[in-house]
């Protein structure tokens, strides 16, 4: 009872409460500092998009649009040609990545491999044009981050 | 002279102001202007040593009664046409009731009070005279009864308002925060072993 | 009176004005600093330490980013009090250090009797900061008001009920210093309590600190009781304003904030006068500003710490908990005094008998 009343008049509770704060107030802090210092990222991290080749120098990409099916957004733009070599090439890819969402489901549809996802998430632009990617500059996306989409599909390997 | 020319900039403003609260059109404005003319009403008080008071005004008018003032007035409806037709209607009473203040002014000031000389601000008291203790002393002696009437006046008064709108009503739900507050976790929180 | 004397004096009045204006608008813009900084520490973050050496410089681009954009005046407001409504919020913050005794001074023995350091060392100083803070309702009200808009209405009557329910047993807790120190005057309260640390007033008036801060939150508006920016109000009375009119209301708040904190330290915790007389070498400008921010820290603190209070629980505290607790207080003091066996157990802290 004298306790209880203690507690109450003299704000018991809330000097606890207080206390936790104050403990806080000089704990480590977990800050990361964005532009200097980054999280790591896992290997099925989903961020910008790339066209791979073959290590021939031969596009992997064989039209067959299931990207473009499978996409929710509706972001992929695919129209294929044949080649002079008889075989089915696109003559146009183009991704809006205002629209993509990001859900990596063209990675996983594509048969060869061709459309992949980087850890590249700093590609903010000023104008929304920027942010449309043609066939040219996806391919050069690849071949910018092969190392890295290789690596990553080595590191993934063994789940998928 | 700096006193004089302090009295002339409240007196004039607090002239103006009260002008501006019968002659503005928004009731809004009115009240503002009511607030600044218990201000400069205030600084006269400053200028005739009585601190005390003009305080008080400011604490008491300003901070307290204007504000409810203008809750009323902010839930009311503004009617702009309404405010024109009925300047007849109330012309002869607030005639009748300036005339009258305007006899009062006159009696007053040629009662022999405000005779040249005997001006409040002629001499000022000194710092020690606290003019808060002074008017303590007064009112606690001679004009106890009158202060104490006054006291029970308003105390009645306050009881009244509560009584009025006081309802209890059954349909209502209310929570009862002193039973919310006093709940400890024992009372609520039990340790089961599995 | 030469008017060769009245420009001096008016000169010497605009400097004091000055030197208390100019440190309380940078103390403000660096509370808004201390604030995020403090509460990022105790959210185990950093806060902002970007613009400058460690952020030192993050409330000038702040004031800068708010003085340059946009005044949004909304179409259908009353122009006239809309505007007015920032500047009355804040003026009255501003007006209120006028009577606040910073400490003593004998300019290094140039003077015989020590000045007391306010601008006007009025004899009904405590009276005056209640009246003028009592004023800034009319901004909030009028901020409401004036934007013809629904929330900002809302918000202002919520901060008004809010601050005129705390603003009486503020008053009240006052009057228990009132009473121990048998004076209105801020120095006067200040002298009474000299002698270290058990002479101050927050031992024999504890509760009416505890009461007193807690409504000065309620009063500034500040977390416990931040209910007039609460979400379901989108922000409250000031919805409306945007750029530097928004910007003031918050150096209003801020302000609030300095005074309530300085009028804690003078009224409670010995004003300029150190805990242990010996300490009293150090000025005592510093140790009232110690105090103040040690409060301010607390406001900060607090914060970060408690969750909202709902209205309702608010109003109760302030009227059904505060106001008998006070008035009870009141009661037992004057008991206290006035009873022959019990009165010297409190001379120990009358300064009047």
């Amino acid at each position: 009872m004298l306790k209880r009343a203690f507690k109450t008049w003299f704000l018991w509770e809330l000097l606890i409460g207080l206390s936790v704060t104050g403990r806080y107030l000089f704990k480590k802090k977990i800050t990361v500092e964005y532009p200097e210092e980054k999280t790591p990222l896992s290997p099925r991290f989903r961020g910008l998009h790339g066209l791979r080749r073959y290590e021939s120098g031969e596009e992997r990409c064989i039209a067959c649009k299931l990207c473009e099916v499978v996409c929710p957004a509706l972001a992929i733009t695919i129209e294929s040609e044949e080649r002079d070599d008889g075989s089915r090439r696109t003559t146009r890819y183009d991704i809006d990545m205002s629209k993509c969402i990001y859900c990596g489901f063209c990675q996983e549809a594509c048969p060869v491999d061709a459309i992949v996802e980087t850890q590249e998430f700093e590609y903010a632009t000023e104008t929304r044009s920027g942010l449309y990617y043609t066939k040219d500059m996806l391919l050069a996306n690849g071949q910018r981050y092969e190392a890295q989409i290789a690596a990553n599909i080595a590191a993934d390997a063994p789940y998928s | 002279m700096l006193e004089s020319a302090f009295f002339n900039l409240f007196a004039g403003l607090c002239v103006i102001s009260a002008l501006g609260v019968v002659t503005a059109r928004n009731t809004m404005h009115s009240v503002m202007f009511l607030v600044f003319c218990f201000f400069n009403a205030a600084g006269l008080f400053f200028l005739l040593d009585a601190e005390f008071l003009g305080v008080i005004l400011i604490l008491v008018y300003v901070g307290a009664v204007m504000v409810l003032f203008m809750f009323v007035i902010m839930m009311l409806e503004q009617k702009k046409d309404a405010l024109k037709s009925n300047v007849r209607q109330f012309l002869s009473l607030g005639g009748l009731v300036a005339v009258l203040l305007l006899m009062e002014f006159v009696a007053a000031s040629s009662s022999g009070v405000f005779v040249h000389g005997a001006h409040a601000t002629a001499a000022h008291l000194g710092r020690q005279v606290n003019n808060t203790e002074q008017i303590g002393q007064v009112l606690y002696t001679k004009y106890l009864l009158g202060f104490e009437i006054a006291a029970i006046i308003l105390l009645v008064a306050l009881i009244g308002a509560v009584v009025l709108t006081i309802r209890k009503r059954k349909d209502a739900k209310y929570q009862n925060i002193s039973a919310q507050v006093k709940v400890r976790r024992e009372d609520r929180v039990r340790k089961v072993r599995m | 009176m030469s008017v060769m004397d009245m420009v001096i004096q008016a000169v010497i009045w605009a400097l004091e004005i000055l030197a208390i204006a100019v440190p309380v608008a940078l103390s403000v813009a660096y509370i808004t600093y201390a604030e995020r900084r403090v509460i990022g520490w105790i959210q185990v973050r950093k806060g902002c330490n970007r613009v400058g050496p460690a952020g030192l410089l993050q409330p000038l681009a702040d004031g800068l980013k708010l003085f340059l954009k946009e005044t949004i005046i909304p179409a259908r407001a009353n122009k006239l009090l809309f505007v007015g409504a920032p500047v009355l919020a804040l003026v009255p913050t501003l007006v209120a250090f006028a009577v606040v005794p910073f400490g003593e001074t004998s300019l290094f023995g140039q003077w015989e009797r020590p000045h007391v350091m306010a601008i006007s060392n009025m004899n009904v100083g405590l009276l005056y900061l209640m009246a003028i803070s009592s004023l800034s309702v009319y901004g909030f009200l009028m901020a409401g008001w004036a934007s013809n808009s629904k929330y900002p209405i809302m918000g202002s009557i919520r901060s008004t009920c809010q601050m005129i329910s705390y603003e009486i047993s503020m008053g009240f807790g006052l009057v228990t210093v009132m009473m121990l120190s048998g004076s209105l005057n801020l120095a006067d309260i200040v002298h009474a309590q000299a002698g270290g640390l058990l002479h101050w007033y927050m031992i024999p008036l504890f509760p009416m600190l505890l009461v007193f801060f807690i409504s000065g939150c309620a009063e500034t508006g500040r977390t416990p009781f931040d209910l007039t920016e609460t979400e379901e109000l989108v922000s409250g009375y000031n919805v409306e304003y945007s750029g530097m009119w928004f910007a003031t209301f918050s150096l209003a708040e801020y302000g609030a904030m300095i005074l309530i904190s300085l009028m804690t330290s003078i009224l409670f915790l010995g004003g300029w006068y150190a805990p242990i007389p010996a300490l009293d070498i150090i000025p005592g400008t510093v140790w009232l500003l110690a105090k103040t921010s040690f409060l301010v820290f607390v406001f900060i603190w607090f914060r970060a710490t408690f969750p909202r209070y709902r209205y309702d629980q608010m109003m109760r505290l302030g009227w059904k908990i505060f106001l008998p607790w006070t008035l009870g207080w009141i009661f037992v003091l004057g008991v206290f005094i006035y009873t022959p066996g019990l009165d010297h157990i409190i001379n120990f802290w009358l300064a009047w008998r």
